[in-house]
Formats: C-alpha cells, sequence, structure tokens
C-alpha cells in the first residue's frame, strides 16, 4: 500500500469570518477526503468541526465543497487527484457557517414544514394497498434523496440569491413534491402550491442540481420538468380549462383535491 | 421579561434569558434518539396525547437506521399464504438459540405486519409483488420469504416515512443535540441533560417519562458497520440510572462487511445479496457453506448444491441454501475458512453473485449495493465477486425491559430498539431489527404516555443539584492539563475491543480486555480536549468515550461469564452450547462505586406451554 503527504486545505472559522489553512497529512490508497479529514482532526485539530454519520454515501450528512465542487466527503475518493495536487476543503456556500465545515442548514428544515403530506384513500377491504411495480418506481426513484442539499447548495436561484430563499423551495423540495404528485394513491393535487408558494416557476433548468446529486438522481429531467409541464397543463391547456367549466373532470384530476 | 427566540438550527423555541444562560423545556415524553425507534415511539406518544420532544444527536433523518437495507421481516404472507406469525415467531426464537425474551418475539411477530402497512399509509413505497402488493425477500434464518423492502435501501425508505410523519404532526425535534445525563426524583425519572452541539449551551427536560432509543455499541469495536454515534448512549444511561442490562456478551457480527479499501472497511454489505442468490466461495473456489451446516439446522438447511438452487424458485420441495444460515453461522464459517488459509488476497473469502443473476436483475434488486462497490472499491458487482468479511454490526444485548411496555426497572425510563435487549435472545435474524423498531417503537411511546397521564400534577422534579452536578460533569474534560486527547484513547479500545473481544472470544482474552479497559479508564479520567464549546467533535467524543468504556466492560465481562458457545457469543475454550446456560440470562447493573459494573445471573422468563409446542 502506498502512503503519501496529501497537501490538504480546510477552511477554519465560524460566522464572523475565518481562513483557509494548510494541514499536510499522511493518507494512504483507497481512502477518501473524510478519512484525511478525520486524521487531522484525530492527530492535528481535535475540535476540527465536520458533520458526518454513515461514511458510505447512505446518509447526506457529509457534504462540502472539494476545490470548489459540491461532494459528498465519503465518496470523494483520493485517487481521483493526483498525488501532488492541493486538495481545498471549504463549506456549503450557500448556508451559513456555523464553524469550520458545518453549516446551518436549517432553510431546509423549514421548507419540508411547508410541505403538505400525503393523503392516501382508505386502504382496500382486506386492509391491504394495491399499486403496481412500475407506478411506484418513479417516485422511487426521487425517494432516494439522502437530504445531502448538495442540490439545494448548488442551485443558483438561491446560491447567489439570498433574497429568493423565502420564496423558493429548491430542487430537493421539488423533488418531493413531484413524489407525491406521481404517486398512484395520493388524494391531493399540489400543482398550484408547487408552482406558487414553492417557486417552481424560478427554476430556469440549468440541470445544475442534477449534476451534483450524489444519488444520480435525474432531478431536473424526471421531476421538475413534468411538473412543470403538470402545471402547465392545469394553467393553460384549453380542454381542461373548458372540462373546469362545465364541470367535467380530465382522467388527472381524478380522485384529487388541492392541498 | 423573558426573551424568547427560535433556534437557528432547529427552528425550536429557546429562551436566551433563561437563568445561567441554561434552556429549560417541559414535556411530557422526552425520546432520545431519532433513528426508527425513536421516531416511532415518538409518533405514537404524540397520537396518545402527550408534549412530545425528540432530542437527537445528528440531523434529522441521519440516524443509523438509514444503512439499514434489506428490509422488514413481517408476515404480511404476501408471497407465501403460509406465512403467519407463529412461524415468524418460532425462527425468531430458533435465530436467537431460544435464549429470546419469548413474550417480546411473540409481539414483535404478531404486529409487524400491521407496522409495515401503516409506514405505507404514510407514504413508505415499497417494492411490489405482480398482484400490487407489498412485495417480500429472502433472509438468512426466515423460513419464507418475509421481508418488505425497497431495493437494497429499506432503512432509508423508512426513516424518510417516519421522519416525514413526525414533521407532519409538528412534533419538536431538538436535532445536534445530546444527552449526557437522566434526572431522577427519587426511583422515578424526573428529566434530562443534554448540550447543543451546535452552541455548546445546555439543556434541561423537565420530563416524567423519557424513552432510550439511542441504537446501539458498535464504535467500540475497530471493524465495524455502525456510525460514530454509536457509542451506547442509552445503554450507558439507563444504568447510571439505575436500570440493569441483559444479554451484553451477545455482539452480532455480520458476515458480510466490505474488506477492501482499508478506508471502508467494515462497510455493510446486505444479506440481500445471499437472499437474492449469491454465494459464499474461498480462494480455491470451494462453494464451503455446506461443510458449516450446524445439527441445530441440519433438518431444514439443503446439503447439496442443486437442491440449494432448487429452493429459490421452489421452497415448498427444497431445504434453504446454507449462505441463509443465521448470521452468527455464517460469520463463524467465514472466519473459520479465513483462518484456514483459503482467504482472498485483502484478507476476507468471496459473495459472488455475478455468476449467478443477470447484470439487470442485480442493479434492479442491489442498486446500493452495485454502486457502493463501483465508487468505493472499483468492483462491479454484475461482472466479479466482491471480498467481504465478518464485521461488528449489531448489539443483541441491551437494556431489561417489560415486554409490553418497554419500561425498564427504572420508573418512567423505556428503552426500545437496539438499546433494549431481549427481543433478539443471542443473535438476531436479519430483518427483525426494523421490525423491532416499528413494534415496540409504538408500544413505548403510548405506554409513556399513559404513565406520564397517570402522573397528574404529582410530577418528579428535578433536583438544582442535580443540574449543576450534571453541568459540571460535561465541563470536566475542559478542566484537565496536560492529559491526553480522547482520539487516542478511543482507537486504542477500538482495537483492543476487536483483538480481544472480537468474533472469537477466550477466557484469557477477556480477562486481558478487563486489564485493558481499566487502563483505558484511568487514561480517561485524565483526557484533554482543546478549543471551545462551539461544535467541538473533541468534547463530544471526550464525553462518549465513558460511555463506550462502561459498556465496553459490560460486553467482556459478561463474555468472560458465560462458558459456553451460543448465537453471537462464541468461546473458544467452550465450543458448543451448554443446555443449563440456555435457560439464564447475565444481568449487568452498574456498581456501588460507580466506577465498574456487577453482574449476576437470572433465569430466563418461562414460556407458556402453548408456545413450547411450536418447538417440539
Amino acid at each position: 500500500m502506498t502512503n503519501y503527504l496529501l497537501k490538504l486545505r480546510i477552511w477554519r472559522g465560524d460566522k464572523d469570518g475565518g481562513e483557509i489553512k494548510d494541514y499536510p497529512v499522511e493518507v494512504s490508497e483507497g481512502e477518501v477526503v473524510l478519512d484525511a479529514i478525520h486524521r487531522v482532526q484525530g492527530t492535528q485539530a481535535g475540535d476540527l468541526a465536520v458533520r458526518w454519520n454513515c461514511k458510505a454515501g447512505k446518509c447526506g450528512s457529509c457534504s462540502a465543497e472539494v476545490n470548489g465542487k459540491p461532494r459528498l466527503m465519503c465518496m470523494c475518493r483520493l485517487s481521483d487527484f493526483e498525488e501532488d495536487e492541493v486538495i481545498t476543503v471549504t463549506p456549503m456556500r450557500s448556508f451559513p457557517v456555523i464553524r469550520d465545515l458545518v453549516t446551518d442548514v436549517s432553510y431546509n428544515y423549514e421548507k419540508a414544514k411547508e410541505l403538505p403530506a400525503f393523503a392516501p384513500p382508505p386502504r382496500d377491504a382486506d386492509g391491504k394497498r394495491r399499486m403496481a411495480q412500475i407506478d411506484v418506481e418513479r417516485g422511487q426513484e426521487f425517494r432516494k434523496c439522502i437530504e445531502c442539499f448538495l442540490c439545494q447548495n448548488t442551485c443558483h436561484v438561491v446560491r447567489d440569491h439570498e433574497d429568493n430563499k423565502p420564496a423558493f423551495a429548491g430542487p430537493r423540495f421539488f423533488l418531493r413534491y413531484a413524489e407525491l404528485d406521481m404517486h398512484p394513491l395520493d388524494t391531493h393535487d399540489r400543482r398550484e402550491l408547487a408552482q406558487g408558494a414553492a417557486g417552481l416557476s424560478m427554476c430556469n433548468i440549468t440541470k445544475c442540481c442534477t449534476e451534483v446529486c450524489p444519488e444520480g438522481i435525474k432531478i431536473t429531467d424526471n421531476a421538475i420538468i413534468p411538473m412543470k409541464e403538470r402545471v402547465a397543463d392545469r394553467k393553460y391547456d384549453p380542454l381542461v380549462w373548458l372540462g373546469n367549466k362545465i364541470g367535467l373532470r380530465s382522467k388527472d384530476y381524478e380522485g384529487r383535491t388541492d392541498a | 421579561m423573558a426573551e424568547t427566540t427560535r433556534h437557528p438550527m432547529t427552528g425550536n423555541e429557546m429562551s436566551g434569558s433563561a437563568e445561567g444562560g441554561m434552556e429549560r423545556h417541559t414535556y411530557d415524553v422526552v425520546v432520545i434518539g431519532a433513528g426508527g425507534a425513536g421516531l416511532r415511539a415518538a409518533i405514537a406518544a404524540h397520537d396518545s396525547g402527550a408534549r412530545t420532544a425528540i432530542v437527537c444527536k445528528s440531523l434529522l433523518g441521519k440516524a443509523h437506521t438509514v444503512m439499514a437495507e434489506g428490509g422488514i421481516a413481517a408476515a404480511m404472507g404476501n408471497r407465501w399464504p403460509e406465512d403467519n406469525w407463529e412461524v415468524h415467531f418460532r425462527d425468531t426464537m430458533r435465530g436467537g438459540k431460544m435464549l429470546n425474551n419469548w413474550r417480546m418475539a411473540q409481539l414483535h411477530a404478531q404486529e409487524a405486519p400491521e407496522r409495515v402497512q401503516e409506514l405505507e399509509d404514510w407514504g413508505a413505497l415499497f417494492d411490489r409483488t405482480d398482484d400490487g402488493l407489498i412485495s417480500q425477500r429472502d433472509f438468512g434464518g426466515h423460513k419464507y420469504a418475509r421481508l418488505a423492502h425497497v431495493g437494497d435501501r429499506t432503512g432509508l425508505e423508512m426513516i424518510r416515512t417516519l421522519q416525514q410523519r413526525a414533521v407532519a404532526l409538528g412534533i419538536d425535534v431538538f436535532m445536534e443535540c445530546t444527552v449526557t445525563d437522566l434526572f431522577k426524583d427519587g426511583d422515578k425519572v424526573a428529566g434530562a441533560f443534554a448540550y447543543w452541539r451546535e452552541s455548546g449551551r445546555f439543556i434541561v427536560f423537565d420530563a416524567p417519562s423519557v424513552i432510550l432509543a439511542t441504537g446501539g455499541i458498535g464504535k467500540s469495536f475497530k471493524v465495524t458497520s455502525n456510525s460514530w454515534e454509536y457509542t451506547g448512549d442509552g445503554h450507558a444511561l439507563a444504568m447510571r440510572a439505575g436500570a440493569s442490562l441483559i444479554n451484553m456478551e451477545f455482539v452480532q457480527f455480520h458476515p458480510t462487511g466490505m474488506v477492501w479499501p482499508p478506508s471502508v472497511k467494515g462497510l455493510l454489505v446486505t444479506e440481500s445479496v445471499r437472499g437474492d442468490g449469491g454465494i459464499l466461495k474461498n480462494s480455491e473456489g470451494e462453494r464451503f457453506m455446506f461443510d458449516y451446516i450446524p445439527e441445530f439446522f441440519k433438518a431444514e438447511t439443503a446439503d447439496t448444491v442443486e437442491e440449494a438452487d432448487r429452493w429459490y424458485d421452489d421452497k415448498k420441495n427444497n431445504r434453504r441454501p446454507p449462505e441463509l444460515l443465521p448470521r452468527d453461522e455464517v460469520a463463524r464459517a467465514i472466519n473459520s475458512e479465513i483462518k484456514a488459509g483459503r482467504g482472498t488476497p485483502h484478507g476476507g473469502i468471496y459473495l459472488d453473485i455475478a455468476s449467478r443473476r443477470t447484470p439487470e436483475f442485480i442493479r434492479k434488486r442491489l442498486p446500493s449495493m452495485y454502486h457502493q462497490f463501483k465508487e468505493l472499491a472499483d468492483v462491479d458487482i454484475t461482472a466479479e465477486p466482491m471480498e467481504i468479511g465478518p464485521t461488528c454490526h449489531y448489539v443483541m444485548g441491551g437494556v431489561e425491559v417489560d415486554a409490553d411496555t418497554q419500561e425498564s426497572a427504572v420508573t418512567g425510563l423505556y428503552a426500545v430498539g437496539e438499546c433494549s435487549g431481549g427481543m433478539h435472545g443471542s443473535n438476531r435474524l436479519g430483518g427483525n431489527s426494523l421490525g423491532d423498531l416499528l413494534v415496540f417503537g409504538k408500544r413505548a411511546g403510548e405506554a409513556a404516555t399513559a404513565y406520564a397521564d397517570s402522573l397528574g400534577e404529582q410530577r418528579p422534579r428535578v433536583d438544582e443539584a442535580d443540574v449543576k452536578a450534571a453541568q459540571a460533569s460535561a465541563l470536566a474534560p475542559f478542566e484537565v492539563e496536560g492529559g491526553e486527547n480522547p482520539y487516542t484513547i478511543q482507537s486504542d479500545l477500538q482495537q483492543s475491543m476487536n483483538d480481544l473481544v472480537g468474533i472469537i472470544r477466550t477466557a484469557t482474552e477477556l480477562e486481558e480486555s478487563l486489564s485493558e479497559i481499566e487502563a483505558f479508564k484511568e487514561r480517561a479520567r485524565t483526557m484533554v480536549v482543546e478549543g471551545h464549546r462551539q461544535y467541538n467533535p473533541g468534547w463530544h467524543l471526550a464525553l462518549d468515550l465513558r460511555n463506550m468504556l462502561i459498556v465496553s466492560e459490560c460486553i467482556a465481562k459478561a463474555a468472560l461469564a458465560r462458558e459456553e458457545s451460543r448465537g453471537g457469543h462464541t468461546r473458544d475454550d467452550f465450543p458448543g452450547p451448554n443446555p443449563e446456560w440456555g435457560t439464564k440470562n447475565l444481568v449487568v447493573n452498574l456498581n456501588s462505586t460507580g466506577d465498574g459494573v456487577d453482574l449476576h445471573e437470572k433465569p430466563l422468563p418461562e414460556m407458556p406451554d402453548e408456545l413450547k409446542g411450536y418447538f417440539a
């Protein structure tokens, strides 16, 4: 196994400011950025603040920016870099810093609270529910989300415009709106809400969120664009408009009520 | 006038001008931990009308339940109508080598199906059978395909569903907040003491009911599938409050953890790989599990490759493949093969599904495993075998509780999930932990609420002297100068537990481990923390380390006392089970000086005759 000295630089500081500091650290083959951070913590800076849990790309805790790119530190392999390359780790930029690599991600938890919950009809007579595999798969793709919030961090609607935050739920929650809208059993219609209160219309589909998703969820193509289309259908489709006027309901509205 | 602000991290209300800068909150039920058990307990408490708080060490949704992969064992009979709670009960008891608390195993088997259906009511999207019902997959030790699952990320689905439910109900969540002490008034629970990780600021909870749902102890071992949070907090809090632990000698080493690269050593490889057709091979290419079928499972295990392979499609006329024996058996077999020199280049053995199933099937059924090996080890599991070896995964031992209510020996103190003991006996079957969290989480939440309600105005009160003591104890690591750093002590403890209290144990090594633990305790008394209280992982570890040390001592002491091999406890010097030990538990308590643990034997609760019939 080959060991070498990694030229690691880490942002240290808090809400009042900070700086990037050098932490040269011994690393070995097969390691990831989070291993190097942990070694710095164990040997050079015991109070280095970093969030992590599973170290397996499943919990989405260790989000940061590695050489400016939003990454999970546990899935960012050192072998992707040259051995003499400098690796600089900084906290996610769109959220306020608490300390070092830890940011205040409460924005996301606040947005989660604004979302109306799943609303199913009663169960079948035998106490069970029936759905086809093909119908649950669309939602399942979105439920792979590990809430690392890298998409939220990257989305330029909030990354460079703090003032947009109150009116914009962000890609993670567009996923959630889409998931519920496409749930085979959900009875609510959340399209109006997604477009209005959640700010879906502010998204101009640059796909930055999709690019950084560590789960490979096609956020833009499979969630955001279909949601925009569904909103457009509802708003502008003349047949739907007429149907609504004369009391007919399209199949897409069957059994659903506005959330 | 008291000024109220919202906590910036969680949105919780906090009073900045509370006396001494300390926050104070009053609840009926405080749940410590926000994994599956904690969330389910909190939902049940809320639904029963309690003012409920969840206090958790990490952000909401990050708890270790997200790591569960395979599924939730529940006899819903969606694939095999022959399946029912009685079969599940029997499998659970036999998997635990009959040391389980029979009542917990019974309640679990009976109530798990409804707990799974409930998740679906709250938005979970399980994989489906052809007729649209919740799909169920095969797993070790379960007679029928019984695990409700979502690919190989069932834990994520479960925690997200419960999290979204808890948020929708508006339950207060104190995230990144660690409980360091429990308060009592006489013999009753009165509340809990905690600090915000973010600010280092202290909080006192006044609450007559506290539910421990803190998970396990795996971080005491070097090679583990567990995250940093698994430091035995609930185990230690319960003992310090006067409750007892049982079955602590039983630690589950999951047969299949990654062995390479070193950075991911111990990371879990789901049992679903074997449930879906994967087999184990040694370096000579031999499918060795047929050499390791124990007497106890002979009648129900296939003894030829042909029969084993037929079983996946025809369960009626064939017996299960030996790769699907309970985890303790498989882990020991792998260990023996490696020791005999038939291991892989990186010191594991081969887990092969590539030669058994199509790439499409593998990517569909095991997407996380595909991703994990591809990203972290450059291995394509649809084309080549994985290298795997045993990893510390789960502790069967935990707080001794009443089966129906999950209440400990301390009035008002409850324990659920991995930090409780009894349900799984000496070995847990895969898939039974997620069901355990749901079934007993609900029961504990309801019982804790009923108890809090019954008190009326006569609630236990937190003694101010205890608050001061808890504060001093939490700040102690800052007071020391010139001592050692907690990371070094933790790393030495992990190595020691791995070497001396691991998968195969002997009296001499266990004795050695106990004297090493004494030395670690001594070193921990003078450990030093740098920096200040704001988001300081060194300080957090120093506090967690105290729990790790006491829990490690429980494990080593109980392991030394139990002179037999059973389930997750294997003694080289006492191979095989001893019927006399099969009738008793080992119970540990904090000793009278509070710096060590005492051990005593206790007979198992007697199973009623109508249930004994299943084992005739």
